[in-house]
């Protein structure tokens, strides 16, 4: 399992870009992080998710 | 508005000295807010994405307008930094807020930390405006640090007081060299005002506008207040007399020759 935003989700194996493409996340909107660290954007197709990694997926909203 | 009177952070020249904080509204009010206050700077915060939200503040925040993502919810220095590198990676710009709080019910912020925090950002090529409590060694160290502004606040987060700590904001004004961007608690435009007259570089508003009765309307009269509090601090307020008056006409009294 993979954690992503606190949630247990069964997408070891798989790439970033192969999860974000079954999520209704806007990738232009986004940013992830994998156990602490960034993953650029450039990284998406290569970076593969492995058993008990911690993803989080984050965006902009509003806040002073 | 006067010409030539830019705000300079980071490099970055800036003709308003009103930044806009961005929550606790619709994002529909958003465009509006930033013309009526004449804001060239925005606040944003970075949250876990929601799914279910199609609609993104991005496209509510007008061409040009400056991003000033914060790091609010960071309890330490690394969740700051964290925060912040997220924050560059969704393509806001080098600018961010440090912001660090350790204390849940005054939502006061932790200089230490936020020292900390401002020494790894700033190696890293962000502009750090650091938001603390008004303390003058603490506001040094985040100087030495590689700080762009100074942030204090002068009353708690949200709590529209006002400037409960003026006379600490005035020692940061005397003796800081970076501009002192006044942050948190401002809740009147009359005390926005006030903190420009004492030199302050700019006032950065959120909550005094989102629970105002008409927000455009109260940031308009914020940016009103805030170029009225600057240009009377460039020129100089009057001097104040210790005890009696001093006429203002002139005291030759034809009337009792």
């Amino acid at each position: 399992m993979v954690k992503v935003n606190g949630e247990n989700v069964n997408i070891a194996g798989k790439t970033v870009a192969e999860y974000l493409a079954t999520t209704a996340y806007d990738s232009k909107r986004i940013a992830v992080e994998r156990n602490g660290e960034i993953v650029p954007k450039s990284q998406y197709d290569s970076c593969i998710l492995n058993e008990d990694d911690v993803i989080e997926v984050v965006s902009f909203v509003g806040g002073g | 508005m006067m010409q030539n009177d830019k705000l300079v952070i980071g490099g970055h020249e800036f003709n308003s000295r009103f930044i806009l904080g961005s929550g606790k509204y619709s994002m529909k009010l958003i465009e509006a807010a930033v013309n009526d206050a004449g804001a060239e700077m925005i606040t944003l915060a970075v949250r876990r994405a929601n799914t279910k939200e199609n609609e993104s503040i991005m496209d509510y925040i007008p061409q040009g307008v400056t991003l000033l993502p914060n790091t609010s919810g960071a309890r330490n220095a690394e969740e700051a930094v964290r925060i912040a590198r997220l924050a560059r990676e969704l393509g806001c710009g080098d600018f961010v807020k440090v912001e660090i709080m350790r204390d849940t019910k005054y939502l006061l912020p932790d200089n230490q930390e936020t020292i900390k925090a401002t020494e790894i950002l700033a190696k890293e090529g962000f502009i750090v405006m650091p938001y603390m409590y008004p303390d003058l060694n603490a506001a040094r160290d985040m100087v030495n640090a590689g700080a762009a502004t100074i942030m204090p606040l002068a009353s708690p987060i949200g709590s529209n007081k006002g400037l409960a700590t003026k006379e600490f904001i005035q020692i940061l004004i005397d003796e800081i060299e970076l501009p002192i961007i006044v942050d948190a608690g401002v809740g009147r435009p009359s005390q926005a005002c006030e903190a420009m007259e004492m030199g302050a570089a700019a006032i950065m508003a959120n909550t005094a506008l989102a629970t105002a009765g008409n927000l455009p309307m109260m940031a308009q009269a914020f940016r009103q207040a805030i170029e009225a509090g600057r240009e009377a601090y460039l020129a100089g307020l009057g001097r104040v007399l210790t005890r009696g008056a001093s006429a203002s006409d002139p005291l030759t009294g034809f009337l009792r020759d």
